[in-house]
């Protein structure tokens, strides 16, 4: 069953056609990379699907609902959450404030103004959840301007997987982490695949062709080729086009 | 009725210019250093009590405006190099504090300097006096003075800014602040030269309506609200936005004081319509800026966010 | 108890003791300033509340402070002079203002938020300039300082200055919770990153709105405790250079905490005081002062505080 579906989406700045007539179907349950080389519009892409950014023209469908026009609060309600390729965190929370101020955006109303939230036990063991899940536990308490850039990034997705979401958009989770930490990130998102719907925008090849299920090539707005890794890799027009330094 | 409008009309035009003066140094300086200001009103009054000093002392009105533009752009020189050049990088809020603690320091220092006591300026011979306009109608030459060195102005900002490579930097840097960051060495200078510019704008706008209106210490309040309101209508960074701003908010702001009542009075009865009108005028331009900015949230001519 | 509150009880206390300080070296006056620094200390907290959680620099804040001051003046004119209904009557005229000019203010961002606020309190102010029947530009005096259960209890300023503290006191713990709470933490969110909140459900701008209207209630509610002080109502309580005033205390305090933010009231109701008695051109001083503090403490006193602190350990 598709759970996403992008038809003739249009974006411009300008002259420029950063989408340009671009679709794309995601299948429940899968894992669906889409790579391509830097400026090809993957970012742009992610925050049209995300809401951040109204296309020009072409729909967005998540789950049999046209959500062109809905915004992005509503989107994360019905289950679609993303990471951001630059980091996007509360600089001055912890990182268990930080989760769990997303647990919390999906647990009942924030118009609450006496009880204490940091005593919601409720909200820091769902948060505490996710950032094991990454592997952040021991650093719950950290303001998140303190971490590391790998913590980060590693947070970045504890996050958005606190929103609970169907469909997990993620731009570049391992960019700027060390081997260790990506190793990590790589075998968490092994294990998420399955339990929720992944778009992957990953420059890292070897995790790439590693996790997905499917494989996108998007080049100047539009999408060249799509197919399983093993599609992909023989695909002559993408070798040209993007492989070719790493095929040598 | 006709000749009363057009009357305004023109009274209207001419505070517009003022506060185009005022505006454009200030938007400038919004526009490429994103930096708040508040001390820009100070720089009208002292522009108009430097003019009132040097008139006095010299006993000739030209050679007390030449001095007065010549010290105000002094004035910005330093201030700039004291000041306001620590507070480029730093938030907002902090530009927002050291200039509204510019503001005090300086007005009080005026105070100090000439008293409390609203101060008068002689009109220069050659432009008193009124010239016909239509029918019975006259208007005061030196109001119209104002209006054409005030269009004098525009029009040389306007070469300055289209024309030249400091323009060409200007206007770089009020569309693409990071480019203009990018170019080095040059920008402090820039920076330099816009706020000395502005402050001698504003200071030229105090001196020129010294003698029609008395110079006292609250004079730069007033304006440099008024000016804030023109910026966010025309749109912080455009000096085409302040002109345009500045004509409309002059021009509301003139007319409706003498014609709200007026008009009120055609549809409720004329004590309400007096006193509706007279608490409604002050409130036009808030109104119009409040306006302009739902609809338009960049005001007028400002780029999107 | 961590630092803040700690600090925030110390002053309260502090406060609480100017009275019988006074009495003890005979002078009345120290109990008239103590009353107005906790009056500033309310509007600070109210502006703190949106400018230190909610990032959101509000350049029209006396307008609020104004609001409640007239909000005496025009009760007490059609008979009502029960504190409590003065200031209920306050903060419904305040949250009405606060719900239409915050939502036309809160659709921008930046200088475009600093200054359309700034207009909206221009706009407050000559609606009461323009007002003749409460005397205009010269404002008006109240006939006597509200009653409590209809007795003339606040005549006395002790009397009076007890009620102001005990008023604080609920303005600084009612906010200390609400900080705290659910609500607190989302407003604080919208401050750290607005693309972040909506990348995680939230519709910033509910959130904003209620605070704003929040902030602006309590801060009528100075405002009226204002007007009874004085016993006196003017515009010149919401001039443009009063918001100046309200940012400078939070500035002077550290903005973003609640205990800073009464701090920095009291310094600047004190200083003021002090410096006025010294001189007819204070604000010369003041402004010298001011300008030092952000040019060479970027975090207000507190960070100086802490800094001093911090280098004594080490
Ligand atoms: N706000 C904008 N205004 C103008 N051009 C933009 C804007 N945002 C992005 N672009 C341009 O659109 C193109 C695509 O940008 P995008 O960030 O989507 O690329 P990307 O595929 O994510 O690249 P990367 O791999 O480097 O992250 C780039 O050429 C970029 O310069
Ligand atoms: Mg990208």
């Amino acid at each position: 069953m598709t759970l996403l579906a992008v038809r003739d989406l249009r974006k411009s700045y300008g002259a420029l056609a950063v989408t340009d007539g671009l679709s794309l179907d995601v299948a429940e349950g899968e894992l669906h990379a889409i790579i391509g080389p830097n400026g090809a519009g993957k970012t742009t892409l992610i925050a049209q699907l995300s809401g951040q950014l109204a296309p020009d023209s072409g729909s967005v469908t998540f789950d049999g609902t046209d959500i062109t026009r809905t915004d992005m609060a509503s989107r994360v309600r019905a289950g679609l959450a993303r990471s951001f390729q630059i980091t996007t965190l509360m600089p001055a929370m912890t990182a268990l404030e930080n989760v769990a101020l997303a647990v919390q955006g999906r647990s009942g109303s924030s118009f609450r103004f006496w009880r204490p939230v940091a005593a919601e036990a409720a909200l820091n063991d769902q948060a505490m959840t996710c950032l094991a899940q990454v592997g952040l536990a021991d650093r719950a308490d950290r303001p998140a301007a303190a971490m590391s850039h790998g913590e980060k990034r590693q947070l970045e997705l504890a996050v958005a997987l606190a929103c609970r979401p169907r469909l997990l958009l993620l731009d570049e989770p391992l960019a700027g982490t060390g081997p260790q930490e990506a190793e990590r990130l790589v075998a968490l998102l092994e294990a998420l695949k399955g339990q929720v719907t992944m778009v992957l925008i990953e420059h890292d090849m070897a995790a790439v062709f590693a996790l997905a299920d499917r494989i996108s090539v998007l080049v100047y707005g539009q999408i060249v080729a799509s197919g399983g890794p093993e599609e992909i890799r023989q695909d002559p027009a993408v070798r040209a086009a993007y492989l070719g330094e790493e095929a040598c | 009725m006709a000749n009363l409008f057009l009357l305004q009309l023109l009274n209207g035009a001419q505070f517009g210019i003022l506060l185009f003066l005022v505006a454009a140094g200030l938007t400038l300086v919004f526009g490429i250093m994103d930096f708040i200001n508040l001390a820009h009103g100070v720089l009208y009054m002292l522009g108009a009590y430097l003019m009132a000093m040097f008139a006095l002392e010299t006993g000739s009105f030209w050679l007390g405006l030449l001095l007065a533009l010549a010290t105000t752009l002094v004035v910005g020189l330093v201030l700039e190099w004291l000041v306001f050049r620590r507070l480029y990088d730093r938030p907002h809020l902090d530009q927002v504090l050291a200039t509204f603690a510019l503001m005090l320091i300086l007005s009080e220092g005026v105070k100090i300097l000439w008293g409390s006591a609203p101060l008068n300026v002689a009109m220069p011979e050659l432009l008193s006096g009124s010239i016909p306009l239509a029918g019975p109608l006259r208007y005061p030459v030196y109001r119209i003075a104002i209006i054409v060195a005030g269009l004098a102005t525009a029009a040389g900002l306007w070469w300055l800014i289209a024309r030249t490579r400091a323009g060409m930097l200007l206007r770089a840097g009020a569309s693409n602040r990071p480019m203009v960051a990018a170019l080095g060495t040059d920008i402090s200078r820039l920076f330099l030269l816009v706020f000395a510019l502005g402050a001698m704008l504003a200071g030229f706008a105090g001196a020129l309506v010294s003698p029609v209106l008395s110079v006292d210490p609250g004079m730069g309040d007033s304006i440099l609200i008024l000016t804030f309101v023109v910026i966010v209508i025309g749109g912080v960074g455009s000096v085409k936005g302040a002109f345009a701003g500045a004509l409309l908010v002059g021009i509301v702001d003139t007319v409706g004081r003498i014609f709200g009542p007026i008009w009120l009075k055609l549809v409720m009865d004329p004590a309400a319509a007096t006193q509706a009108g007279r608490v409604l005028a002050p409130m036009l331009v808030y109104l119009l800026m409040a306006a302009v900015l739902s609809w338009r949230p960049n005001g007028l001519f400002g780029r999107p966010s | 108890m961590s630092a803040a509150p700690k600090a925030a009880i110390a002053l309260l206390i502090l406060l609480a003791l100017v009275p019988p300080a006074a009495a003890a070296i005979g002078d009345p006056f120290l109990t008239v300033i103590a009353t107005r620094m906790a009056v500033f200390a309310i509007a600070a907290l109210s502006l703190d509340l949106i400018l230190g959680y909610g990032a959101l620099v509000s350049f029209g804040h006396a307008a609020y402070l104004g609001l409640g001051a007239y909000a005496v003046a025009v009760c007490a004119r059609h008979g009502i002079t029960d504190l409590f209904l003065q200031m209920g009557a306050a903060a419904l005229a305040a949250a009405l203002f606060a719900a239409v000019s915050g939502a036309v203010s809160l659709r921008t961002r930046g200088i475009y938020f600093i200054m359309i606020t700034l207009a909206f309190g221009q706009m407050a102010y000559f609606f009461f300039v323009s007002l003749s029947a409460y005397g205009g530009d010269d404002g008006t005096a109240l006939a006597a300082r509200s009653t409590l259960f209809g007795r003339a209890w606040l005549e006395n300023d002790t009397a009076f200055f007890y009620m102001v503290l005990a008023c604080l006191a609920l303005a600084y713990g009612g906010l200390d919770r609400l900080v705290h709470a659910r609500f607190g933490r989302v407003l604080t969110g919208t401050r750290e990153s607005e693309l972040r909140m909506r990348a995680i459900g939230y519709r910033p701008f509910r959130y904003r709105l209620a605070a704003y209207v929040l902030s602006g209630m309590i801060c009528a509610v100075a405002g009226v405790l204002l007007a009874n002080q004085t016993e006196y109502v003017s515009p010149a309580y919401m001039a443009w250079t009063r918001s100046g005033e309200l940012i400078v205390m939070l500035l002077l305090g550290g903005v973003g905490t609640l205990a800073g933010a009464m701090a920095g009231a009291l310094v600047t109701v004190g200083l003021e005081e002090l410096l006025a008695g010294w001189s007819e051109h204070w604000r010369l001083c003041f402004g010298l002062i001011l300008l030092a503090v952000v040019l060479w403490s970027p975090a207000g006193l507190t960070g100086l505080l802490r800094r001093l602190l911090a280098g004594g350990r080490r």
